[in-house]
């Protein structure tokens, strides 16, 4: 099968030799090429962080400073913030806003859909994904998900805010909250829609991959960003279908009278005639997909890191083979741990036992991945590029976050801080503010391959330093605050004297939230300045070996003149020595993936 | 406090920019005018990697002088204590594990920041590096892992051993409502679909179900000391849960299903007020309450400690409001409480 494949490719080479005749909508509209479309994916991304981001920034001032009046609530919210003084609902709508953009919109699309674009045609010595036209239709199906979930904020009754879980029956009741009306119906419309289009990315991921690959690009030589996107392609199709199903039934039980999620409800003073459905239903549905959610998000960020630390330490990633084992363990066990959400929600306990179990284990790959990185550093020859610091602060991250999550999978300590800001730090922490800086890592990188042009470094220093002090100086006071007792979603604490000291601390955490929001302003300003009068790059602006930088500069549609290169090694060989210790290539610490063995080398089975 | 943290941040962050912008100089001058990290670089952004090192053990340290005051008292429930020291060596053993790795990771970035001309180790495997740092973590959790569910399993498991005092905890939008077993400690049945608001059986009992009869439905939660209570949840709109942080306690109330979770509280409302950590907290908020008072802002009144139960799942608009006092006292001053409320019988006749 593969043997046709190729022949297909070759077939493609000549085509490719000329231009395609392009226009003004075919090259940057309804493009169907898989660069225009990641930086499609890229800009669409970062414009719903900017909402996603401003939203957590306005939320966190009223926890520090509550019931305060601020102009800028009342020149953003309007009439949610009276007299400057924001409303309790609209503080729940932000928190869920907040929570789905980042995590769907920014963190699954934004960061996915523009490296796995970007990247697995390029890594993988391709033309472009196996179907351009449904790559395409995967983009503006998220496009037009991004749209409606940005006009649901405009909805008269206010948008959704049940929380991004958006749990029945809270999100199945207009009555319950303002939110649960029109907001919530667009919401599941958008959402939908971004499932089809995550579902049809995923499925063009995984058949490129597999199908796709050049000449000599084995499974065991692909570079481990490939590895990392092509793995939660599959997390991807398994997981996300399921979420279509639990919105579907709540879509059903909210317009068409049905009793999936809900039973037994009494509220504003009557009975309503659902029976017999159970919101631990719709739990187990969300969860299912909700966490191998986290690793969709996760996963791609490590990858990016295993690349970008490997090529700016000058230095192999440490333990190629069990990397790719714990990408694959991390995959298979993240399908059975959606329980570790729901050990308090009357489930039965032996099921919390069992989730206790698996999850626990999911704690065993990450480790041996967070050692290998850190041997991956050891006698390097560190290139301290924005994109290495953005990616030795997610090991940073990945490890202070992981950690805590032995607290939260234990379902003993679980009962106590669940759904405090315990969770909230720990999840920020590990699959938030990783999984960013595993975006920004990629975009520092990757800049000159999609833009042409290099980004500023200096911006970028400040950018990285400034992000990394306030990230801990956010989330790490914040496990206290939980532990203290301090539930989430609260829109205030004053209800509770228990918490009063709590609000230097609340404030601390705001200061260093707002410091950070600016330092992203430097990385807008460094973005688009530099797409347009960055220095322009070299063919191979970091000294990588991978295939993306043997493609020329210059964008066209099937991304190189002539044949396709043929793969010779794995995507490691940084400062490889031959047997007489000289450099494989002579005064070049590195061996692009193309350049055949060299006579006295030996090639590592790795 | 807050001012002075406040602008120790912003000099911290003052002096970091005033660092970054003199780097950005240092590097411009250097005509050679490329993007990609030079030795200068290097250096610089290794110094910074290791002063960040100082800056997360500097953050942990402070959080933990700062806010250790700030967690909750020692633990009110039997149970408790057993989930309290499983915490404790979790613990432990993360912080072992945090300040190592933190370590290794920040020095390693600062000890091999890259020099032109320099050759980085080509070091791709090692099987027995890679199985010491498997094995390792398999027997921590495993440890973990059968310590929690051990106690796992003791806490969940809600049986009728030692004449449990049974209790329902309902919940709805945005208020709690306790009910006792009364006389015969046996709830009577009960169903949102039975809820008579002018009547005012708010719960929903069955008043032909003869258990229900003597049950008392009360807005404050009394428990005797010493004495097992199993909770049996409902809620009658929206999930919720009923969180008792004191009593390491928490399940949630799912509408159309009853959930079930049981404690022995062990120290009584009066004694917690005597624990020490409990006192330095009150006098600390009585004294941000006093500043309050004196310059006219509300919720100014001074507070006594009390167990508290708090809602902890989404509700709606008034979630962070949801709140009953719970008290735990004596057999005796229980029995007396007991008997100076109405039961549902009572009630009812009231209301006829």
């Amino acid at each position: 099968m593969s043997a046709t494949a190729h022949a297909h490719v070759d077939d493609h080479a000549h085509d490719h030799g000329h231009h395609h005749k392009e226009t003004f909508v075919t090259k940057y509209i309804f493009s169907q090429d898989h660069k225009m479309i990641s930086k499609q994916y890229l800009i669409t991304g970062l414009i719903m962080g900017i909402i996603g981001i401003a939203m957590s920034l306005l939320f966190r001032m009223q926890l520090a400073w509550p019931g305060e009046s601020f102009p800028i609530f009342e020149a953003l919210l309007g009439k949610w913030a009276p007299d400057g003084v924001m409303d309790a609902d609209i503080y729940l709508a932000l928190v869920t806003i907040h929570g789905t953009i980042m995590v769907f919109f920014v963190l699954t699309a934004g960061l996915s859909g523009t490296f796995s674009n970007l990247l697995i045609p390029l890594q993988i010595g391709a033309r472009d994904m196996a179907s351009g036209f449904l790559n395409m239709l995967s983009y503006w199906m998220f496009f037009t998900s991004s749209v409606i979930m940005v006009i649901s904020l405009f909805v008269e009754a206010g948008p959704a805010a049940a929380g991004w879980t958006i749990y029945p029956p809270l999100s199945a009741l207009p009555m319950a909250q303002p939110g649960s009306g029109m907001g919530m119906t667009l919401w599941l419309v958008s959402m939908a829609i971004f499932i089809a289009s995550s579902l049809l990315g995923s499925l063009n991921y995984i058949v490129t991959v597999i199908n796709l690959r050049t000449k000599g690009m084995s499974m065991t030589r692909l570079p481990l960003t490939i590895w990392a996107f092509f793995v939660t392609a599959i997390i991807g199709v398994i997981s996300f279908p399921v979420l279509l199903s639990a919105a579907l039934l709540l879509i059903m039980d909210r317009s068409f009278g049905t009793s999936f999620f809900l039973s037994d409800i009494f509220i504003q003073g009557e009975v309503l005639h659902y029976q017999g459905g159970s919101p631990v239903l719709y739990e187990h549905l969300f969860w299912f997909l909700g966490h191998p959610e986290v690793y969709i998000v996760l996963l791609p960020a490590l990858g990016i890191t295993s690349e970008v630390m490997s090529t700016n330490a000058r230095k192999p990633i440490f333990g190629y083979r069990a990397m790719v084992a714990s990408i694959l363990a991390i995959a298979f066990l993240s399908t059975i741990v959606w329980g570790h959400h729901m050990f308090i929600s009357g489930m039965n306990p032996f099921l919390g036992s069992v989730f206790t179990f698996t999850t626990l284990l999911i704690a065993i790959p990450s480790a041996v991945k967070a050692f290998n990185y850190i041997t991956t550093l050891w006698k390097g020859n560190l290139q301290l590029n924005p994109a290495m610091l953005f990616s030795i602060g997610l090991v940073s991250t990945f490890i202070t976050g992981g950690l805590t999550g032995i607290i939260l999978g234990d379902s003993t300590l679980d009962i106590n801080v669940h759904d405090t800001y315990f969770v909230v730090a720990h999840f920020h922490l590990v699959m938030g503010i990783s999984a960013l800086y595993g975006l920004f890592a990629g975009v520092y990188h990757w800049f000159p391959k999609m833009f042409k042009r290099m980004m500023n470094k200096n911006l970028g220093y400040v950018h990285f330093w400034v992000t990394a002090v306030c990230a801990y100086g956010v989330f790490f006071p914040m496990h206290f605050v939980g532990m203290a007792g301090v539930p989430r979603r609260y829109y205030q604490n004053t209800a509770f004297p228990m918490f009063d000291e709590l609000t230097d601390v609340n404030v601390l955490i705001t200061v260093f939230a707002l410091i950070a929001g600016a330092a992203q302003l430097v990385f807008l300003y460094n973005f688009v300045h530099s797409m347009f009068y960055g220095k322009p790059t070299v063919q191979n602006p970091w000294n990588s070996n991978t295939l993306e930088w043997t493609a020329p500069i210059e964008h066209f549609h099937g991304n190189w003149e002539g044949e396709i290169p043929h793969v010779h090694r794995w995507a490691y060989d940084y400062s490889k020595t031959l047997p007489n210790g000289e450099y494989v290539i002579k005064g070049q610490d590195f061996v692009p993936q193309n350049v055949p063995l060299h006579k006295d080398e030996e090639e590592l089975n790795h | 406090m807050t001012t002075l943290l406040t602008i120790l941040v912003l000099i911290l962050v003052a002096i970091a920019i005033w660092q970054m912008t003199k780097i950005f100089e240092l590097s411009q001058i250097k005509a050679e005018n490329s993007q990609v990290a030079s030795d200068k670089d290097n250096k610089y952004n290794g110094y910074l990697m290791f002063a960040f090192l100082i800056f997360i053990y500097g953050i942990t340290i402070f959080s933990f002088w700062k806010y250790t005051k700030v967690l909750l008292p020692e633990a009110a429930s039997e149970h408790g204590q057993s989930y309290d020291s499983l915490m404790l060596w979790s613990f432990v053993i993360i912080f072992f594990v945090q300040t190592v790795t933190q370590a290794l990771l920040h020095y390693f970035s600062y000890k091999y920041k890259g020099e032109k001309g320099k050759k980085a180790l080509f070091y791709a495997d090692n099987d027995r590096l890679e199985f010491i740092w498997t094995i390792i973590p398999v027997f921590v959790l495993a440890g973990l892992i059968l310590w929690g569910l051990y106690t796992w399993t003791n806490i969940m498991d809600v049986n009728d051993e030692d004449d449990p005092l049974i209790v329902e905890l309902y919940a709805q939008q945005f208020n709690w409502t306790a009910r006792y077993g009364g006389a015969d400690n046996v709830l009577g049945g009960a169903n949102v679909r039975m809820i008579d608001i002018d009547r005012a059986n708010v719960l929903g009992l069955d008043e032909s179900d003869p258990y229900s009869n003597d049950d008392v439905i009360v807005k404050e939660l009394h428990l005797p000391v010493g004495r097992k209570v199993n909770f049996r949840f409902r809620s009658q709109d929206v999930l919720h849960s009923a969180y008792m942080p004191h009593f390491r306690a928490q399940m949630n109330c799912v509408p159309g299903m009853i959930t079930e979770f049981s404690f022995t509280p062990t120290i009584t409302t009066e004694e917690m007020r005597l624990n020490p950590d409990v006192i330095d907290k009150v006098k600390r908020t009585n004294a941000i309450r006093a500043e309050r008072a004196a310059s006219g802002e509300p919720n100014s009144d001074p507070w006594e400690f009390d167990y508290i139960l708090l809602c902890n799942k989404i509700c709606g608009k008034s979630h962070y409001n949801m709140q009953m006092k719970i008290i735990v006292e004596s057999e005796e001053e229980y029995n007396a409480w007991m008997e100076s409320q109405q039961t549902f019988s009572q009630l009812m006749a009231s209301m006829n």
